[in-house]
């Protein structure tokens, strides 16, 4: 039975990155604005967190300069696309390229250099707990973060005056404009945090999942949490489910070719992005409830006019 | 009125101006609202009335002059502040957000952090007190245009302003509803309120308005008491000339049956739209059957069944000029000889940043391949026949516009609806059908658009209009129907038809017993 609690826990290792980096995505485009640069800033949070703990011995320190490189690196794209009116697709993918780039040149020193792994809790006594004593009581705190954020994202959206605004500017931004908020800072604000959220997301990569710093390391999670938020019809929740789904089949798939059921392993590799998506849209199907969650002014450049 | 120069306006503009790179949309405005005054604003559409009261509410930047508050000079840098001064506004094109609901678009214009609840609560109470009835829980997007004009005057009035500027406020209300509304602004007059009436319609300035300023080509032509004026009068203040009325040769012989509809029934599609039921409806050529009633019944999913958005089941419960039509879409009525001009300009009957020629091509490429498209199966746009078509429409209908082909989107409301009635006419179509014509279209532009209905009717097509304007309902049908709930009244000769009679029926007061209870009402 401890290999079905081992199990569950690579597959919420592996669903926490995806997870965190989505629920930051899915509060840029509520606010209107589409970030296609997740997996760049993803992979700058990974190496500015592994430099950092690398350099100062401790993993939290190494937390907060990922957090505060995604946001700072996210802040590239909001000047670009909010200040000055860029094309937020084209910003986006060169944002992921220029982020794949520069991560390679600030990692090259730390190429094959030992990680520090950030400690998962230990409570005596509740960690021992066997079957679900490790699931409950023995993560990462990344992964309780995780957690908190999707809770406090979805009451945040849904439940506050701020969260009101937020979805409001995504919905309409000319009619926001003219009720006096400020569209440009909110939206300044959003992008920040989804820049701050891939941070934490590429540390959570580079520090628990794999603690060392390979060049690529992403390996594309960026654009799977992009598809999710998509997919989720942009509500925190499903966008759980769906991090979760996509973590399963993809650690169950890996099981599954070890143990060679002589299944081709191309298909098997493809699994998690075909259940993932065709779940998601068995649950979106009601397309009144998709609409009304799809933010209108997606994408489309704002200029106040004065 | 004599001491009302030696009072301090509550509003003043002295020399206000507001320049877009070469236009001068609003130029040197002087403008004085009294406390307790109820101003008409008056002027045809871009004449800048938009662009003042845009400045008044903080949501542009004067170029130059000045506003004083209460005598003192103040800048309204943001909606915000304009609210905390006092001053609310009913917007002409809404600025609501349709994925949310009533309540949170309401919220959403009030400052701090009142919960949702109580906004509800509150939104609900002044609504029934104004005659607006809302559900604060529905959303934008299931509501009509009626609907949605109700929550920016609910929106507005929770504010509390000092002076309150409504743009438009009535020109999609019933007459019971804007007597409620004309009831809530003197109620808002008594308590020492000002208000700021901005309104194509001339009887109702003279009814409610104490002082009327009219604009032209962003300047004040004139300021007047408008009960001292006549309709005409004012309009020739506000146009320039005279605005032609519209004739209606009235009974004439109607021929073919070229609209029928039996026994329609559709199922509400979202858990706010209408049923249809049980509408039976004949239509003849040269006739202009009018459908009143009280924005959402029904009209917008009445229309949708009619031009083949919406298909339904029996084939033979909507017939064109006796062929079976109910399982068709849009484009093969079109080729029936229909044409159909919905409620939205944008984003429905035109597409605002396609240039106008686009749209003419986008709506007939079908009925009219053999002019606008070339090349076989290639099917290429022929420019010179569609721009040819373009200029002619145009000319025909007076649209006025800056460049040739411009989008539709930078034509102001008046303009563009008359191309896209202009649009649809251009192919003398046997059935038209129109929601809404003249929504938020100047005086002169609705006449012109009330006159080519009426034309057309007489050169022998079936014209239906879905209008909750019951002066154009009068001014243009030859027979009167009112929907409501989604049922259809028999249509009535206009001739025979009474006010009372069509607000009983917009009440829910049907057929055979009408007649009784309208008597019985009448008694009282």
């Amino acid at each position: 039975m401890d290999i079905a609690q081992n199990i569950l826990l690579t597959i919420m290792t592996a669903a926490t990155p995806l997870l965190i980096a989505a629920i930051g995505e899915l509060v840029v485009e509520r606010s209107g604005v589409l970030n296609l640069g997740v997996e760049g800033m993803m992979v700058i949070g990974a190496v500015c967190g592994f430099a950092a703990t690398a350099l100062s011995g401790s993993p939290w320190i190494g937390i907060l300069a990922a957090v505060g490189a995604g946001a700072v690196f996210s802040l590239l794209f909001g000047v670009l696309t909010l200040s000055l009116a860029a094309n937020q697709v084209a910003t986006g993918l060169s944002l992921t390229l220029l982020g794949l780039g520069l991560s390679g040149m600030i990692g090259e020193a730390f190429v094959g250099s030992a990680g520090i792994k950030l400690a998962s809790i230990q409570i005596p006594g509740l960690t021992e707990i066997p079957l679900v004593g490790r699931l409950v009581f023995g993560q990462d705190p990344i992964f309780y973060f995780s957690l908190i954020l999707t809770g406090g994202v979805a009451w945040f959206l849904f439940r506050t005056r701020a969260g009101l605004t937020l979805r409001a500017i995504g919905d309409n931004h000319a009619s926001a404009h003219a009720l006096g908020i400020n569209v440009l800072k909110i939206r300044y604000l959003a992008v920040m945090f989804g820049g701050a959220c891939a941070g934490l997301a590429g540390a959570h990569l580079s520090l628990v999942y794999t603690p060392q710093w390979v060049e690529n390391m992403t390996a594309g999670r960026g654009w799977i949490a992009l598809a999710l938020v998509v997919f989720a019809s942009w509500r925190p929740w499903r966008v759980l489910g769906g991090a979760y789904l996509f973590g399963a089949v993809s650690i169950g798939q890996l099981h599954a070719q070890a143990l060679g059921f002589g299944i081709p392993s191309q298909f098997l590799s493809a699994l998690p992005y075909v259940a993932t998506i065709v779940v998601l849209v068995i649950i979106s199907r009601d397309r009144r409830l998709t609409l009304m969650n799809t933010p209108a002014s997606l994408g489309q450049p704002f200029v106040p006019d004065r | 009125m004599p001491n009302q120069h030696s009072e301090t306006p509550l509003l003043e503009t002295r020399g206000l101006t507001k320049v877009f790179g070469s236009l001068r949309a609003c130029d040197g405005i002087d403008l004085a609202i009294a406390p307790g005054e109820v101003h008409a604003l008056l002027g045809e559409n871009g004449a800048g009335k938009s662009t003042l009261v845009k400045m008044l509410f903080g949501v542009l930047d004067p170029s130059g002059g000045e506003i004083l508050w209460k005598g003192n000079p103040v800048g309204i840098g943001s909606p915000a502040e304009a609210r905390r001064t006092g001053i609310g506004m009913v917007f002409q094109h809404f600025s609501l957000f349709e994925a949310l609901t009533v309540a949170e678009n309401i919220a959403l214009a009030l400052d701090g952090n009142v919960p949702i609840d109580r906004i509800s609560e509150e939104a609900r109470r002044l609504s029934v007190e104004y005659g607006l009835p809302l559900d604060p829980s529905a959303h934008v997007a299931d509501l009509s245009v009626g609907e949605r004009q109700r929550i920016e005057i609910v929106r507005a009035l929770l504010q509390n302003p000092e002076l309150i500027i409504l743009d438009e406020p009535t020109s999609v209300l019933t007459p019971q509803e804007a007597d409620k509304l004309f009831e809530t602004l003197a109620k808002l007059k008594a308590e020492g309120r000002s208000v700021l009436y901005i309104s194509h319609r001339l009887e109702e300035v003279q009814r409610i308005c104490d002082r009327a300023t009219v604009l032209r080509h962003g300047k004040v032509t004139g300021a007047c008491n408008p009960r001292e004026e006549t309709p005409s009068s004012l309009a020739r203040m506000m146009v320039g000339s005279e605005v032609a009325s519209v004739s209606y040769a009235g009974a004439q012989e109607p021929g073919d049956v070229l609209v029928e509809v039996r026994s329609l029934s559709a199922p509400a599609r979202t858990p706010f739209a209408v049923a249809l039921r049980d509408i039976d409806l004949t239509v003849r050529a040269g006739e202009v059957i009018a459908i009143a009633g009280v924005a959402g019944n029904g009209q917008s999913e009445l229309f949708d069944v009619l031009s083949g958005e919406v298909t339904v089941s029996d084939a033979e419960s909507v017939r064109f000029a006796g062929m079976d039509a109910g399982r068709k879409g849009i484009t093969e009525r079109r080729l029936m000889g229909c044409s159909f001009v919905p409620e939205e300009r944008h984003g429905h009957a035109a597409v605002p940043n396609m240039n106008l020629s686009g749209n003419l091509v986008l709506s007939r490429y079908a009925s009219d391949r053999k002019t606008f498209l070339t090349g076989g199966w290639l099917s290429l746009i022929n420019q010179g026949p569609v721009s040819a078509a373009t200029r002619r429409i145009s000319a025909q209908m007076d649209v006025r516009k800056s460049l040739e082909d411009p989008p539709a989107g930078s034509l102001s409301g008046g303009n563009l609806q008359k191309f896209i009635v202009g649009r649809e006419l251009d192919r003398q179509p046997r059935v038209l059908v129109v929601n809404q014509p003249t929504w938020g279209v100047d005086a002169g532009a609705a006449s012109r658009i009330r006159q080519a209905l009426v034309d057309l009717a007489k050169s022998g097509s079936a014209v239906i209009v879905i209008s909750q304007d019951l002066d154009e309902v009068f001014e243009i049908a030859s027979r009167i129907s009112v929907i409501n709930e989604g049922r259809l009244s028999m249509p009535e000769p206009a001739a025979s038809m009474t006010r009372e009679r069509i607000g009983l029926l917009m009440g829910g007061f049907h057929d055979g017993s009408g007649h009784a209870q309208a008597e019985a009402v009448d008694a009282h």
